[in-house]
């Protein structure tokens, strides 16, 4: 008699669900690594196992709120600086109990309030502490927030493509219907309004109610910082066909070009006014993995909502409690974030100075990458204007792809797979995070350490260069 | 307008004072947004857009968790109120007892892990010579060994989607040392708390509404809460008060037919040990006949083990369920187990952190790819987190220099608890009409009370269920929070509540006293 958790009795969701972030070339990768060969791990955007350190000031506050008898010990100033004891008072004077103590379900209200704060000075707007609920970690945001929206298979979320698979996962595992809508590689991966209405037409043809656009800005894998005007447009398009829209900011301290610098889509939406400003739903997603912390490991994260019922908020508040409530170190991790020292305080140099150079440093790869990937033969890479990837276009020789099918493999991951066995590169495949028919992808993150980069872009070279000699015809590359 | 209108969805509101009653009409939830920024006449024309009330997802409007439900509600706007009016009321702060949260009552955490929690946190003050004089020895010594399990001592790092492999390595060694028999680091996946992990056999197991899980009654409403929220069918199974919340295999066998004949394949029988809101351990004679039961009819067994360093009674002691199995000659190819635990209850009781995992046997290669899917979707737990379940399954020795200071911490809370256990428990037992099991173990106490038909009638007449009419008086005359039945499920027409044990032993007095004062007061007003 079959079994319940026997294979074949398994949620179909499930089996269908994908997440090639840890997927094969990972496992593949991880493997290899077991047997000796040395891995660079560029699949995942985790700037501290890259060797990025953590922030000094955060560590410390947390440290200090971890262990408060050190607050009452005469000599816990040998150690930490003064502001770190006044800021791990605050913080733990927030909480109820603590950092073993369930917070409320939305998050310690304190933080919340900074939070908000924090939203009022980068946009000029107020924001309701009340309707900004922490998580662990934005993906749990995510999470929450589609599951309360897809009802059943007729429900589309548009998701850009190429996405960030957490989208086209959680939409699969949930039941829904992912609409796609593809993003332009030869106009810098831009946004056009065409695209978008196509995909909705084409999704209503079929009987899909397209509830929600997902935006992802800056864009992951793409990179891309959307202009104002483009925001804009997204606004009024979700506006005109009843979608809320879910802005995926994550990324937003992470800018490397200074033509098109962070806006946020709730200050686009508010700057527009009018009823629009009043009536188009909005969440938005933000977290401390990313930026120049990197903190992937504290799972921290928010989001805000803007233009939602009350009732349907309380709904969400609901759902959020089943879980208790999101892990206390994770919420203070955001309230330093969004309150970092300031200038006098005795850590704000160090900080400072901490800060920029992460921020300073990952720009100059975004460059060096970029021009990296461009030197290589049948490679086109888009500069990498935000977040933490390069996505460059790998043409592949037809000989390529059939060796590929042979190998009963899709074309992009027997190059990477081959790519990893070369060099030790991991990556993920561009399949990964969809793309248009017949056109090829990797992602890599632009986190390897400075010095690194050279060998790794002349390691990445020489492999390409000579997979692409051997797969090539001898008339060179043809198109399919 | 399409999708279920408000006045005509099922009946299964928000709140924990829902009754099964299908007399209780739409029931109003208090708002408890306290925001000032809603322009009123916003609040009032949402119809035209993508995500209200008649348009969300209507496993999320079916789903229900009393634990943080409407009496909570309604003891914030209370505390809102002391804080406004000082003196306002004859008690002056809210005594949160509805929710298993030591460290919110005063509970200390124990030093030894948060020390070696705060030097992981960070790990640059290891190599200085003052930190040896605000650390003890062997929490510096540990924190060392643990940093050596992450690559780059890097704990702001995203893990292994299990969790470090370290960690894992050491739960299965304090697994191993607990039941004497052998644990893999393979199969165990650290999580944000022992709820994700729930979640994610949930949603693996239940494919439609067809698809049924049996649960205890009374039951931690997480399980009716993600069953719902799957999609799936609760098959209840009655645990019987009278014997001491015990757990009968005929019950077990009887509802499992009841709903094989309705159509519903049963995949899982969860078992929570020691119990919540009950508090039974269960004896090794009645896990036995659990396991056989699980092994005859495919069941997948759903162990929740979060409280299974809380026991208060001599005769009683914990047994894990895959010891058990192990124990009858039953491996990997006889039964499926899953078990639960968290760094959230035991002497520990650090709730804020979310640290647990699940240990999954007796699982397919193929199903464990699809678990380690799942996980890897929201890439991994908090690292802190792990790091503090690996302490919890792992902690000083005897001889450690820690030892003796650890043991006193956790024996003090532990004997506490007993205390407060015991003492609660003479207290309701004295109450008129109210009769209480002991607290064997977990957290809770769940008294029985009979309600006088007045005082039922009273509570229809508010449109609550009567024990939730029970709770919110409780609340208003002495500040004290407890969880009605209803939000656990009970025998249909008895009621109770749960109330916790956590409160600091200095209190428990007064607890008692303003209780009993408030019963009697209650009884007075509504004795037949």
């Amino acid at each position: 008699m079959s079994k319940p958790l026997d294979y074949e009795n398994l949620n179909e969701n499930v089996k269908k669900c994908q997440y090639a972030v840890r997927g094969e070339l990972y496992l593949r990768a991880s493997e290899l690594q077991k047997e000796g060969k040395k891995i660079i791990f560029t699949n995942v955007g985790n700037p501290h196992a890259l060797g990025q350190k953590p922030l000094t000031f955060p560590r410390q506050v947390i440290a200090l709120c971890q262990a408060p008898f050190l607050l009452d010990d005469p000599n816990v100033g040998l150690v930490f600086p003064a502001d770190t004891i006044a800021r791990a008072k605050h913080y733990l004077s927030l909480t109820s109990g603590g950092l073993g103590a369930y917070s409320d379900s939305r998050g310690v209200p304190g933080v919340r309030k900074e939070i908000a704060d924090f939203i009022e000075r980068r946009d000029g707007y107020p924001s309701d502490p009340e309707l900004i609920f922490l998580t662990d970690g934005a993906s749990k945001g995510v999470m929450q927030i589609l599951n309360s929206i897809i009802r059943g298979e007729q429900d589309g979320i548009l998701v850009p493509v190429p996405q960030y698979p957490l989208y086209s996962a959680t939409i699969s595992l949930l039941g829904g219907s992912l609409v796609p809508y593809y993003l332009e590689e030869t106009a810098n991966w831009g946004l056009d309004i065409v695209n978008l209405r196509e995909s909705v037409s084409q999704a209503r043809s079929q009987g899909i109610t397209v509830r929600a656009m997902v935006i992802i800005n800056p864009g992951n894998p793409t990179g891309q910082c959307l202009s104002e005007a483009n925001l804009k447009e997204v606004l009024q398009f979700c506006y005109q066909n009843n979608l809320v829209l879910l802005g995926d900011e994550v990324y937003q301290q992470n800018i490397y070009q200074d033509e098109r610098p962070f806006i946020s889509a709730r200050k686009v939406l508010m700057d527009m006014g009018g009823p629009i400003s009043k009536e188009l739903q909005l969440v938005s997603f933000h977290t401390v993995s990313k930026g120049y912390w990197g903190e992937c490991g504290q799972r921290g994260g928010y989001f805000e909502m803007t233009n939602i019922p009350p009732k349907t908020v309380e709904e969400i508040y609901k759902v959020a409690s089943i879980s208790l409530s999101p892990n206390v170190p994770g919420q203070i991790f955001l309230g330093l974030m969004v309150n970092p020292p300031k200038p006098g305080d005795i850590s704000y140099e160090r900080f400072v100075r901490e800060s920029k150079g992460i921020l300073e440093s990952l720009r100059r790869r975004a460059q060096i990458m970029t021009d990296g990937f461009n030197s290589c033969r049948n490679v086109v890479c888009n500069f990498t204007e935000g977040a933490m990837y390069s996505f460059p276009q790998i043409r592949l020789p037809p000989k390529a792809i059939e060796a590929a099918k042979k190998a009963g493999k899709v074309p992009d991951v027997f190059y990477c797979l081959k790519l990893l066995e070369a060099t030790g590169i991991s990556t993920v495949p561009g399949s990964g995070f969809g793309q248009k028919e017949g056109v090829f992808h990797l992602r890599t993150t632009i986190l390897p350490a400075e010095e690194d980069m050279p060998p790794i872009m002349t390691s990445f070279k020489k492999f390409n260069d000579e997979f692409m000699e051997q797969y090539e015809d001898y008339r060179g590359y043809s198109r399919m | 307008m399409k999708g279920l209108d408000i006045h005509d969805r099922p009946k299964k509101l928000r709140g924990s004072s829902h009754s099964r009653n299908p007399q209780s009409s739409v029931f109003i939830p208090i708002r408890f947004l306290n925001t000032t920024s809603v322009d009123p006449s916003m609040a009032s024309d949402y119809s035209g857009t993508p995500v209200t009330l008649d348009t969300i997802n209507p496993k999320v409007l079916n789903c229900e968790y009393a634990v943080r439900g409407e009496i909570v509600t309604l003891a914030q706007n209370l505390q809102q109120e002391l804080k406004e009016n000082p003196g306002s009321r004859t008690f002056d702060e809210i005594l949160y007892c509805n929710i298993g949260n030591p460290q919110s009552l005063g509970q200390q955490p124990i030093t030894f892990f948060r020390e070696v929690l705060a030097l992981c946190d960070h790990p640059a003050i290891l190599d200085r010579a003052e930190t040896q004089g605000l650390f003890s020895a062997d929490s510096i010594e540990r924190a060392f060994q643990i940093l050596d399990q992450i690559p780059g001592r890097a704990t702001g790092a995203y893990s292994h989607s299990q969790g470090i492999k370290g960690l894992r390595d050491t739960i299965a060694s304090g697994i191993e040392a607990r039941d004497g028999y052998p644990a893999d680091s393979n199969d165990i996946f650290l999580t944000d708390g022992a709820s994700p992990a729930v979640h994610m056999m949930m949603q693996l197991l239940i494919r439609s509404e067809k698809d049924g899980i049996l649960c205890p009654i009374p039951q931690y409403p997480l399980y009716s809460a993600s069953i719902t929220l799957h999609g799936g069918t609760l098959v209840p199974y009655y645990l019987d008060e009278a014997t001491g919340w015990g757990l009968e295999i005929s019950e077990l066998k009887n509802q499992l037919e009841a709903a094989k004949s309705k159509g519903i394949s049963v995949r899982a029988l969860a078992v929570i040990n020691p119990g919540n809101p009950t508090g039974q351990v269960l004896s090794e004679s009645n896990q036995r006949e659990i396991v056989e039961f699980c092994k005859k009819e495919k069941l997948v067994l759903l162990a929740d083990e979060v409280y299974q360093e809380n026991i208060y009674v001599p005769d009683k002691q914990f047994h894990s369920f895959k010891k058990v199995s192990r124990t009858m000659g039953y491996g990997e190819k006889d039964i499926s187990i899953v078990s639960f635990q968290s760094v959230s209850k035991g002497y520990y009781g650090e709730c804020g952190k979310r640290g647990g995992y699940m240990e999954i046997t007796g699982f397919s290669p193929e199903v464990r790819e699809q678990i380690y899917k799942m996980a890897s979707v929201n890439l991994c737990s908090n690292i802190s987190g792990q790091i503090l379940a690996s302490l919890v399954m792992s902690p000083p020795k005897v001889g450690d220099e820690s030892y003796e200071s650890y043991f006193a911490e956790k024996d003090a809370i532990l004997s506490s608890l007993a205390r407060r256990a015991k003492t609660l428990e003479a207290a309701l037992n004295s109450l008129e009409g109210v009769t209480c099991n002991r607290a064997e173990g977990a957290m809770y106490l769940f008294p029985r009370i009979e309600l006088p038909k007045k005082a039922i009638e009273a509570a229809k007449a508010a449109n609550t269920a009567p024990d939730g009419f029970y709770a919110s008086r409780l609340l208003d005359a002495t500040g004290i929070v407890v969880v009605p039945g209803s939000g656990f499920r009970q025998v249909p027409g008895t009621w109770h509540f749960r109330c916790t044990i956590l409160p600091q032993e200095d209190r428990i007095p007064a607890i008692v006293t303003r209780l009993t004062e408030f019963h009697k007061g209650f009884m007075d007003e509504f004795r037949d």
